[in-house]
């Protein structure tokens, strides 16, 4: 029979770690709704942009009359030999599957994509850590996306492959506080390679976040841009009932709500889109060119602040399981302590008895 | 014919400003241009400059860098990379960035992309004058 105060000791153990994992838990739920807000917030931006772009299309003849080839570079699709996979993760763990998730699906991805070259660009620590183990290094990383490669070297020598999947980049501590000046200086860098030929096509893999219980795992298509205004989906995949059925109560618990982060107002999707003739200061085709990347820098934003909005949601779904789990063991340890106490008193009342008897 | 319109800032990471103004002045890409209420419709891409608003008779500057509006009769939205109002500039930031860009445009080097050294004192500049409330 285990002994009473070991079993009190353990009992006491448990409830100090329920107490770090309940505290873990508030504090993602905090963090959650912030991350929400920012998601939010950068709603209305994303939402004008394509709505002038996409009134743009219709006038900017960004297709080429007689042969049907689109004008601007980043509208051209090209055989797909280098593919460039941008993997977003977190950077702290204690969140559940959530990067194991990224990282699985991922690596699906480059399994259908078998045979090509393809450069990853990790961000986020997690990510990173896991990819650095799988794949060499590129000859010459470009470890921060914003540096511009200026010199003739550079260039020459990014051209030679480790292998055939590769690591070009890594971004590591930019999920703290994600800015848009980030997104858009990564953004530009994928723009140059994709316009010097060095890649062509762009993925995202990252974790899609609407609202608590809506979420999906998906890779996305970023370049060549096939029709704006659309997400390409590539892969894609949803939660599970039990999921969200979790994370829901994981929620509810924290007081973090369930409202959709994708509730665009409605002045806002009105942007652009009036059915007036409007003046253009500049021409159409000029406006286009300069907008377009700017599409490409949102993509990249959206996708890095939903993932952060998606790694709190999981850390705090994962933290309340791991305060349900430790809330059990209390109960069953509570159970198993007071059987030990009362077969003791129990074996001491026999003792007594039978000493009694043998006078 | 209403005498204020209503204006709308946002950038990607908030909305900046919503509010009825009688006048609004823009970088446009190609001028400033000053917009009263009536105006007809019109797309610009904006550079880098001051955003100067009138409301309720008082004027207030922001700081924006690259961007574009829509203007309708009664409704002007601009959509900017940053737009600062001069309370939220960080003008030591500022100042640095301007010597640096400064530096780099005078010490000779050849390897220094103009545009961007350019760009960047522009927008410093912009940024102390909206700060300084020039």
């Amino acid at each position: 029979m285990a002994n009473i105060l070991d079993i009190r000791r353990r009992i006491r153990s448990v409830i100090n770690t329920r107490q770090i994992t309940k505290a873990m838990k508030m504090v993602s739920a905090a963090k959650l709704r912030r991350a929400q807000e920012r998601a939010l917030s950068a709603r209305p931006y994303a939402q004008m942009l394509t709505n002038v772009l996409k009134s743009l299309v219709a006038r900017a003849e960004i297709y080429d009359p007689e042969t049907g080839e689109p004008k601007h570079p980043l509208l051209a699709q090209r055989e797909e030999k280098t593919i460039l996979l941008i993997i977003v993760t977190g950077d702290k763990g204690l969140a559940g599957a959530f990067n194991a998730n990224i990282l699985k699906a991922g690596a699906r991805f480059l399994e259908s994509k078998a045979g090509k070259n393809i450069d990853i660009e990790a961000i986020g620590r997690k990510g990173r850590d896991f990819l650095r183990r799988r794949y060499p290094a590129a000859p010459i990383q470009t470890r921060s996306l914003a540096e511009a490669e200026e010199l003739e070297e550079v260039e020459q020598a990014a051209r030679e492959r480790a292998a055939a999947l590769q690591l070009t980049g890594e971004h590591v501590g930019i999920l703290g506080k994600v800015e848009f000046a980030q997104a858009s200086a990564m953004a530009e860098s994928v723009i140059r390679r994709y316009c010097r030929e060095e890649i062509d096509s762009v993925y995202v893999v990252f974790n899609e976040f609407k609202s608590v219980i809506a979420q999906r795992l998906i890779v996305e298509q970023i370049l060549p841009i096939e029709q704006i205004g659309e997400q390409a989906v590539r892969l894609a995949e949803e939660m599970t009932e039990e999921e969200k059925k979790k994370a829901k109560e994981a929620a509810v618990s924290a007081g973090a709500g369930l409202r959709a982060t994708d509730g665009a107002e409605g002045s806002v999707s009105q942007f652009g889109t009036s059915q007036v003739d409007y003046i253009y200061e500049q021409p159409p085709a000029e406006l286009f060119r300069a907008l377009l990347p700017k599409y490409v820098s949102i993509q990249i934003f959206r996708a890095l602040l939903e993932s952060v909005a998606a790694e709190h949601a999981a850390r705090m779904t994962a933290m309340d399981s791991a305060t349900n789990n430790a809330t059990d063991m209390i109960d069953s340890l509570t159970l198993v302590m007071n059987r030990a106490r009362q077969a003791k008193i129990t074996k001491e009342i026999i003792e007594i008895v039978s000493g009694a008897a043998a006078m | 014919m209403a005498d204020t319109f209503q204006l709308e800032i946002v950038t990607p990471e908030k909305k900046v400003v919503e509010t009825a103004a009688e006048e609004v002045q823009i970088p446009g890409k190609n001028g400033y241009l000053g917009i009263l209420p009536g105006h007809a419709p019109l797309i610009t891409e904006l550079s880098v400059g001051e955003i100067t608003f009138r409301e309720n008779s008082t004027e207030q500057k922001l700081a924006v860098a690259w961007g574009f509006a829509e203007i309708l009769p009664n409704k002007v939205t601009i959509l900017a990379e940053t737009a600062e109002r001069p309370s939220e500039i960080d003008v030591d930031r500022a100042r640095k960035a301007k010597e640096r860009a400064e530096q780099r445009l005078t010490n000779g080097d050849t390897s220094v992309d103009v545009n961007r050294a350019l760009d960047a004192l522009h927008r410093a500049q912009v940024r102390l004058d909206v700060a300084s409330g020039k």
